[in-house]
């Protein structure tokens, strides 16, 4: 059994749940023991890091602080999300190379009573951890149903190996890891040529247009190598391609139905776990069909329900004070 | 006390090197400060001088010799690597041993390395100290004289190696050329067209290839690896292994019929560079030189599963014989020439690249052989699938050169060899052709003038490095195309241009076992596993190791003209050694004191000469001092300090520390 700190990350709360099952079910089988540490807080994901870097990384060291003080042995942080895992990262290499900076962040932290060394902590992706601690050799030793027949189009997202400060991965621009799992797996794995591209990020709020032929870009070029799934290890690249896939379609006037799992699902499905406890259903695009090639059933995902139409009733006045739509809202204008 | 009179009289002379030790160095107070600190040393005279190297600085000292009586001399300047030479033949001149003379280096150790002037002096007037003490204790010493053996090794059998070869063998002095490969010729037999001029590199190669073939003086070893080489300049002994050709060379007539008959079929990764054929009996090309042909026994289905002999049944002179084994050649030789070449880098290390992952990303080695009308497709400029012509194609320099996460040197070669390209696909094929350069460099003969008819054939030039070479479509007209992702920095936008071929010109790099092969010969590697040359401007030929010496890519990339050039500077160097018949060694040596050596042989294995023997009647040990190269690898081992180095005697060390430290520098800050 080996012990690591775990930070979640917001998503796995809400719009990532089928990743955070598939991860406790996986690291079950693996022995993997993930200490959560207690009352963290959002590593602010990737909108305000640029505009004041010192409140942006006080409030990510907060959670390298909760960790170091309740590392008790294990020195190692997993997070399961990309934009998470860069967060952390950078914060610790931020804080160890400018002293100064690293000094600010303390006295920021101190008036919660907190305190973070900076190098103190290994923050590590969990593909990372199952690529290089767990370990090729006992991941095939676990699998009991191959996913032989099945077509993956590897997706790591540009997060997760840039600027990969401890040279963890293979190469930056096309890292080998995640197609080595997936093939320890039995999947037939696809070279796909745009597995360190961006999945669009946050654009899909701030301008749709972008994300969507970003989005388009990844999913066509998935459909061009006839993968039937495309696995993703990130919640923010799994939402975009997957709950986006809609609006990109009727954008472009396309009809993509790429179905867009998280590695830990197919992981979980190859060592025998059930569907339902691995998140199956979950998604947007149903990977039922895919599944069944490889004589999997998972649920199909709910309908989703069409947008509320307007009241019929009586008209409501209007707010005080003209409150501006967010943009790029989920359900169809 | 008598005891501390000086018994020498030592002249200390300071040399300003211009400003290159003046400007850092009070070199006035130095030597004022030696004339008047160092007299109860000895020190009966000290002076500066601008350049004490020249004629005049020299004369300077051979004056002092003869009128004032010196009896040792210090010449504190530059490093005695450069000039050590130039002062002991001074005081040779002037009838003093030149071993009485010790040069002092205050420029690489002092004002090269440092910027506070007042604490360069005190280490300078430190180091003159130390060098005062130790040449009290230096004795008169005669160079040893051997004779030099006429035979010169050249390892490497590609064109440097050729040309330096034939000149030596010309001259009339015996060769031994000893080749990896089963034939000569290296990587300029594989080329098609050679830059500027597109003469056909095998059409002017071959011809140099059956000289050395038919040269009675060239003794050539193919299939071989020198595996060992002791001794010292002008009496070396090489062992080399020749590897089993599974061919009586005596009865062989190249007629070819084995490979014919041979029925298995391997990819070619070394002369084909893995994009055609060859039997597990070959010869890598028709014009070969030998013509014999070798069995690849890891290849061969007898050596493998014990059946076939498909070869010996059709050999119609008996020639094939399973059953050769290695033979082990000692040769004696006097100098040796290092002709290795390189190796292509493997273009493989840019995933985003594409190569080995999109079938029509070729390496530069790959377009040669396909553009070779002996090569796999004829000279047809073709895809991947053998038969499509491509419309467009791209070219991509700087491959794993100026890269810093790969190689930050240029590779010389790779700019001229796109644009000969270029013109090859233009000329064969009619393609659109895109070159995609960092910076174009073409400064040798007529090469810029080839550039001007490149641009004026047609062939687009986009300058910026290649992000990414992809299959991704993300526009109309990219679908089943390669997509190179580049950055237009004359423009200043990103363009993506769809292309059918990409040829990536692949830098060179130092060959694989280059370390390896740098041991076995005793010389050494630069970072980036180029081999150290003696001085990178006035001596690119020589090595540190004497009589051991460099030739072609070895040293650094170049192209054919420069391999040639320094082939040959290579072999004029040897044969002006050879000339004189006998050699002058440094008489710097180690010396065994019978009487303390207790006979524990820790010294015989240290030494990396092999020049220590061991007297069993009497247990002790011994240095033969024609083999001893004065390393002190020995005097440092040995636990009864029985072994003195002449010129490095231990009296002369600790003396030297004594001085070093005699001087009370701690008054002053000093900044190291």
């Amino acid at each position: 059994m080996s012990d690591y700190i775990f930070y979640p990350g917001c998503s796995m709360e809400s719009s990532a749940k089928a990743y955070y099952h598939s991860v406790m079910s996986v690291c079950k089988t693996l022995d993997i023991k993930l200490n959560e540490i207690n009352d963290w807080n959002c590593c602010g994901a990737t909108e305000y890091l640029s505009l004041d870097r010192m409140p942006a990384y006080s409030l990510i060291a907060r959670n390298l602080a909760l960790a170091e003080k309740q590392s008790n042995g294990s020195k190692t942080v997993i997070a399961p999300c990309s934009a998470c895992y860069l967060n952390l990262a950078k914060a610790d290499h931020y804080m160890h190379e400018d002293k100064a900076f690293g000094e600010q962040i303390n006295a920021a932290l101190a008036a919660g009573g907190l305190h973070y060394t900076p190098g103190e902590l290994a923050v590590r992706h969990l593909l990372d951890v199952v690529f290089n601690d767990i370990g090729l050799e006992v991941i095939r030793s676990k699998v009991v149903k191959p996913l032989a027949g099945l077509r993956v189009a590897p997706y790591i997202g540009c997060m997760l190996p840039r600027p990969d400060y401890d040279k963890r991965y293979s190469n930056t621009e096309h890292p080998h890891e995640l197609d080595d799992l997936l093939k320890a797996l039995g999947a037939e794995v696809i070279d796909f040529p745009l597995k360190t591209a961006c999945c669009g990020g946050h654009m899909t709020q701030i301008g749709p247009d972008t994300a969507f032929e970003l989005i388009r870009r990844l999913i066509a070029a998935a459909a061009e190598y006839k993968a039937d799934v495309l696995v993703a290890l990130c919640p923010m690249c799994q939402m975009n391609l997957d709950a986006f896939q809609g609006q990109m379609n009727g954008y472009f006037k396309t009809n993509y139905k790429m179905p867009i799992l998280f590695f830990t699902q197919l992981m979980g499905i190859a060592f025998g776990h059930k569907p339902e406890e691995l998140g199956f259903g979950s998604e947007f695009v149903s990977a039922r069909q895919a599944m069944s090639r490889i004589g999997v059933q998972t649920p199909e995902p709910a309908e989703i329900a069409p947008a509320a139409k307007k009241p019929a009733g009586l008209p409501m006045p209007p707010p005080l004070k003209k409150q501006e739509e967010p943009v790029g809202k989920t359900e169809e204008a | 006390m008598d005891e501390n009179k000086p018994k020498e009289r030592i002249g200390v002379y300071v040399c300003h090197c211009g400003t290159n030790i003046a400007g850092v160095v009070d070199v006035g107070e130095v030597s004022t400060w030696a004339g008047e600190n160092l007299k109860k040393n000895g020190v009966v005279i000290a002076r500066d001088y601008k350049f004490m190297c020249s004629s005049l600085g020299q004369e300077l000292i051979q004056k002092d010799i003869k009128e004032q009586g010196l009896t040792r001399v210090v010449v504190a300047a530059c490093s005695p690597h450069l000039h050590e030479a130039t002062f002991r033949n001074a005081c040779k001149g002037a009838g003093l041993n030149p071993y009485l003379c010790e040069l002092v280096s205050i420029r690489e150790q002092v004002s090269w390395v440092h910027t506070d002037k007042i604490a360069a002096t005190e280490k300078a007037k430190a180091i003159i100290s130390g060098g005062v003490a130790r040449v009290e204790h230096n004795e008169p010493l005669e160079p040893l004289r051997v004779p030099i053996h006429p035979a010169t090794l050249v390892v490497g059998g590609g064109i440097a190696g050729i040309q330096a070869a034939l000149e030596i063998a010309d001259a009339g002095s015996p060769v031994y050329l000893v080749e990896r490969e089963p034939t000569i010729g290296g990587h300029m037999a594989q080329f098609d067209k050679t830059f500027p001029t597109l003469d056909c590199s095998a059409c002017i190669l071959t011809p140099k290839m059956v000289q050395v073939g038919n040269h009675p003086n060239i003794t050539l070893l193919t299939y071989s690896d020198v595996e060992k080489v002791e001794g010292y300049v002008g009496n070396f002994e090489a062992t080399i292994r020749k590897h089993a050709r599974s061919i009586n060379t005596k009865d062989c007539t190249g007629c070819g019929i084995c490979w014919e008959k041979c029925p298995k079929k391997v990819v070619d990764d070394v002369f084909e560079a893995g994009v055609g054929y060859r039997k597990a009996v070959y010869t890598p090309f028709p014009q070969a030189v030998p013509k014999y042909p070798v069995i690849d026994r890891v290849n061969c289905t007898y050596f493998q599963k014990g059946t076939c002999k498909a070869c010996e049944k059709f050999c119609p002179t008996h020639a094939i014989d399973f059953a050769q084994e290695d033979e082990i050649l000692n040769v004696k030789i006097g100098n040796i020439i290092l002709a290795t070449g390189w190796q292509l880098f493997d273009a493989r290390r840019i995933p985003n690249y594409g190569y080995g992952r999109l079938a029509n990303v070729f390496t530069s080695m790959e377009f040669e052989r396909l553009s070779n009308a002996a090569g796999p497709t004829g000279g047809a400029i073709v895809l991947r699938d053998g038969k499509t012509t491509p419309k467009s194609v791209a070219i991509v320099h700087c491959v794993g050169s100026r890269d810093k996460n790969y190689n930050n040197y240029c590779s010389a070669i790779c700019c001229m060899q796109s644009l000969k390209f270029a013109h090859l696909v233009h000329e064969k094929t009619g393609a659109t052709v895109y070159n995609f350069y960092i910076d174009i460099r073409t400064p040798a003969k007529d090469y810029d003038e080839f550039y001007q008819r490149l641009i004026e054939e047609g062939t687009l030039f986009v300058r910026g490095k290649v992000a990414e070479i992809t299959d991704a479509a993300f526009n109309p007209g990219e679908e089943g195309k390669l997509v190179v992702q580049v950055e237009d920095t004359l423009i200043g936008k990103q363009r993506r241009i769809p292309v059918d071929m990409v040829v990536l010109s692949a830098g060179i790099e130092p060959r694989f076992d280059s370390k390896e092969t740098a041991k076995i010969f005793g010389i050494s590697c630069s970072a980036s596993g180029w081999y150290l040359e003696k001085h990178p401007k006035l001596d690119p030929v020589a090595t540190m190791t004497d009589g051991v010496y460099l030739a072609g890519c070895v040293q650094g990339p170049k192209d054919i003209p420069a391999s040639v050039a320094q082939g040959a500077a290579a072999a004029a160097r040897i044969l002006g050694k050879i000339q004189q018949k006998e050699i002058s060694l440094e008489p710097i040596r180690a010396t065994i004191n019978e009487e303390q050596c207790s006979g524990c042989r820790i010294c015989n294995s240290l030494c990396p000469f092999n020049a220590i023997l061991f007297h069993e009647d009497k247990m002790v040990s011994e240095v033969n001092p024609a083999l001893c190269q004065g390393c002190g690898t020995c005097i440092a081992a040995c636990p009864a300090g029985a072994i003195s180095g002449t010129g490095f005697s231990n009296q002369q060390i600790l003396s030297q520390i004594d001085g070093l430290l005699f001087l009370n520098i701690s008054k002053k800050e000093v900044v190291a």
